[in-house]
């Protein structure tokens, strides 16, 4: 079968990207091993936050957010997106002064999205925290989504547009011959122009078979997940100092992260939650809200997820092959990204360079002769 | 070391408790934690405490269960009541809540003996209130004595269906009909397996008297009975509705007791990564296990119906032999000594198993029940999910359990999808062609049952800054 890209991973960034090539013409083909959203585009937080992100990350962030905004234009369907703004609580003056150091930077930058809020402030928002808190940075148009949701929507988009799904299906092999790339794959060959490396904590094995190998790291962070409560808080915390992810979904529940990482055998695609880092990461609520000590966790998971060394992705052409794309390796925080990333590979294949910088996100970043 | 021990015996039901006495003789330091305040599981529930007479009215075979209990208090087995395991992983770690107090056990082995639960079957009105599991009720009356005051009716199918009727009816209770559900293209399919079953041919005359019994006492036995809907008001039962020899009937009643068979309580084995398989005969998920009670993970053993139905009986002699296994595994005995000291037991279980294949087929529950046939039926209680819900994500392209639960929340309620699973998986077979077994399980996800945020804090107090 022969097509004119073909993407290798079905998550979220490999469909968003299906879906733009898809919309301005392309034929596109992607291939997944189980089903999409399997793994971290299935089972993350879904948070869609700009603040505190790498510089590198703003302008791409700030793009995202404008396409999450009006996310239903793109993908007939919004996701189930709320934007009730993210907050990074400081908890004692050690905190307020890095949050205030943060703010100054994005603001020399020329960006106005992150704000610092006073303790008034903070707790007119979020009257149910620990009151020990003593201000906060925001950005009030933040929020999140309900993964899942958001990957089958850009899925569907993409199949209506024209994109083939192949799923339950891995790929083994690439081959180039006269221009043209042989994808062997557990159900047969395929033929392609282009090939887009989307394989999220698999990623490295093409990267390597392309003679570019990278420091990926497949990581586990944690979540939880409690039962119903009546509406209490509505933006989604943080703290400086503390690993903690926090929200209430809009069915009551109470969804908890923080980046603790579950053990991981990562040949048999096994996850085992670590008790006592979760235990930790229970006491943290406790520290920010007490009040919450006999409210249960019904369930908790962790996803598979793709670490690069300095905790960003890799979006980039490849370095040693022609009409060969990465976008891997997001450490935790891609969901927000994907739709731009879209755009950005979409660009880079049809365009030959992309409308935003990316540079810091250069494969060749981690080769030695790459100069910073 | 305070928290470990060489064996873990989850649950003191038949098997756990065999498990227990067995092993007990090999100068281990054992542990048995179970979910009740007493021992004796479901079947030998109360056990201890049951009065004479009422003891009298649930016969001989659940008499049986005093000679395990006597047997367990003589051993020297660390005995957690009341105690709920929410967590056991491959590290051997146990997670268990006890007196409000979570903490974590180790153990080099650990026998998962969690019994049986009544199968759940969605049909339209399963959620009213007074309708309810034939042997939830049963579990009332054995340990409270509590009975219901009204004419009820049971129906469903399954062997223990005519044993609940008579253990009601010798309570006093006015049953105002039996509906027996199991089809009668099911009982001509199961002819051919009477041969063998006649070699457990007791089992057989205990049903035929049941039922003798039962028609004695002036109680009316439907056979065939389809279609089966609970009506009502509120939010309440007040009558059902039914198809009975080609005509559609309806009864009024204000309790509808329901039991369409058990299956194997796999939400431990399921949590921690054993493998599991659909067993089309028992039609339920069952762990993968060999003859010694293994499963795929090291150290981690299975007993009793938690493996597959066979009963109270089999259950001892199952926990029998995986805690031989157990005890093989930490060097006491020898693989010839376990060969010799399973050996009758494994026979007995053999011959335990001889009237299962004919049950099974007898009782098997019809294919319009297991897929939910009806739209409206909620599926999931505690998300309220409909039937036709999960099959529209199915039409749309989620094409097994686990993508119907992250699409539309099926089995992340409270209750961990123990009431959904089984549905879910047989509606998106049907839908989609697949196996049942390719339809798949939900992947376990703990707490299995839930814990505070605040136990999970205090998980390891000592270590608290």
């Amino acid at each position: 079968m022969k097509t004119e890209v073909l993407i290798i991973g079905g998550g979220l960034i490999g469909s968003s990207i299906a879906l733009q090539l898809a919309l301005r013409d392309c034929q596109v083909t992607v291939i997944e091993k189980e089903s999409s959203g399997r793994h971290a585009s299935g089972v993350n937080a879904g948070g869609l936050r700009q603040l505190n992100r790498h510089v590198a990350e703003i302008p791409l962030t700030i793009e995202a957010a404008k396409l999450w905004r009006n996310i239903k234009e793109l993908v007939d369907s919004d996701c189930d997106t709320c934007f009730p703004g993210q907050i990074r609580v400081a908890e004692n003056s050690e905190d307020l002064k890095k949050l205030q150091q943060r703010q100054s930077l994005v603001k020399s930058l020329g960006y106005h999205h992150e704000e610092m809020i006073t303790k008034k402030e903070l707790y007119q928002l979020a009257p149910a925290l620990s009151p020990h808190c003593v201000g906060a940075l925001i950005c009030r148009e933040d929020g999140y989504a309900r993964p899942y949701h958001a990957l089958t929507a850009f899925r569907h988009k993409a199949e209506s547009l024209g994109v083939q799904y192949s799923t339950d299906n891995e790929v083994y092999r690439l081959n180039k011959l006269d221009n043209v790339w042989e994808v062997r794959t557990q159900k047969g060959e395929f033929k392609a122009d282009v090939i887009v490396n989307c394989a999220g904590a698999w990623a490295n094995k093409f990267a390597e078979i392309l003679g570019e190998g990278v420091p990926l790291t497949p990581k586990t962070p944690m979540m939880m997940v409690t039962e119903r409560l009546p509406p209490f808080i509505n933006p989604v915390i943080g703290a400086t100092s503390r690993k903690l992810s926090f929200k209430q979904m809009q069915n009551g529940t109470l969804v908890i992260g923080g980046a603790y990482l579950a053990k991981l055998d990562f040949q048999q695609q096994n996850t085992e939650i670590d008790w006592k880092k979760l235990s930790e990461s229970a006491q943290t609520v406790m520290a920010l809200f007490p009040q919450l000590e006999n409210v249960r966790i019904v369930r908790s998971w962790a996803g598979i997820e793709a670490f690069m060394p300095d905790n960003l992705p890799v979006i980039s052409a490849s370095s040693t092959e022609k009409n060969v794309y990465h976008a891997f390796g997001f450490s935790a925080h891609g969901f927000q990204l994907s739709p731009i990333i879209g755009k950005i590979i979409s660009q880079l294949i049809l365009d030959g360079k992309s409308e935003l910088p990316i540079k810091a996100f250069d494969i060749r970043r981690f080769l030695r002769s790459f100069p910073n | 070391m305070n928290n470990h021990y060489q064996l873990v015996i989850i649950g003191g039901g038949a098997a756990g408790l065999s498990a227990a006495v067995t092993a007990a003789n090999y100068d281990l330091r054992i542990a048995l934690i179970d979910e009740q305040a007493a021992i004796g599981g479901q079947i030998y529930r109360g056990i201890e405490s049951v009065p004479k007479q009422r003891g009298k009215q649930l016969g001989d075979d659940y008499l049986h269960g005093k000679s395990l209990a006597t047997a367990f208090h003589r051993s020297d087995v660390d005995y957690f009541s009341s105690t709920q395991v929410w967590s056991v992983n491959k590290q051997g770690e146990i997670g268990i809540v006890n007196n409000n107090q979570a903490q974590i056990l180790t153990a080099d082995q650990i026998i998962i003996a969690t019994g049986a639960m009544e199968r759940p079957v969605p049909f339209p009105g399963w959620t009213l209130t007074g309708v309810m599991n034939a042997g939830a009720g049963q579990v009332l009356f054995k340990s409270a004595g509590v009975v219901p005051k009204n004419e009820m009716v049971l129906a469903g199918s399954g062997p223990l269906l005519l044993l609940l009727a008579t253990q009601y009816l010798h309570a006093g209770i006015k049953i105002k009909a039996l509906l027996d559900m199991s089809t009668l293209t099911n009982h001509l399919y199961a002819l051919p397996k009477l041969p063998q079953a006649l070699l457990a041919a007791h089992y057989l005359i205990k049903g035929m008297k049941l039922q003798q019994e039962l028609k004695q006492a002036g109680i009316p036995i439907l056979e065939g009975v389809s279609g089966l809907k609970a009506l009502g008001d509120d939010n309440k039962i007040n009558s059902i509705s039914f198809k009975h020899n080609r005509k559609q009937k309806t009864f009024t009643t204000d309790l509808l007791l329901i039991h369409f068979g058990v299956i194997p309580h796999i939400w431990l084995t399921q949590s921690v990564g054993c493998h599991h398989r659909w067993d089309d005969s028992q039609q339920c998920w069952q762990p993968k296990h060999d003859q010694w009670g293994k499963t795929n993970l090291d150290g981690i053993l299975i007993a009793g119906d938690g493996s597959s139905i066979n009963g109270a009986k089999a259950a001892e002699y199952s926990g029998k032999i995986s805690a031989l296994q157990a005890v093989y595994a930490l060097g006491k005995i020898n693989k010839q000594q376990r060969h010799q000291l399973t050996l009758p037991a494994k026979k007995s279980k053999q011959q335990e198993r001889c009237i299962r294949p004919f049950l099974e087929r007898w009782f098997a529950i019809s294919d319009a029940l297991l897929i939910t046939a009806d739209d409206e039926t909620l599926v999931c209680r505690c998300e309220e999910i409909t039937a036709g819900e999960i099959r529209q994500a199915v039409h749309e392209g989620h094409h097994d359990s686990n993508q119907i639960k992250f699409i539309n929340r099926c089995g992340m309620g409270a209750c961990q999808g123990r009431q959904c699973a089984n549905a879910v998986a047989n509606i998106v077979a049907a839908e989609t062609g697949k196996t049942i077994h390719e339809a798949g399980i939900y992947r376990g996800r703990p707490p299995v049952t839930p814990i505070t945020l605040g136990q999970l804090a205090n998980l390891y107090p000592q270590e608290k800054q």
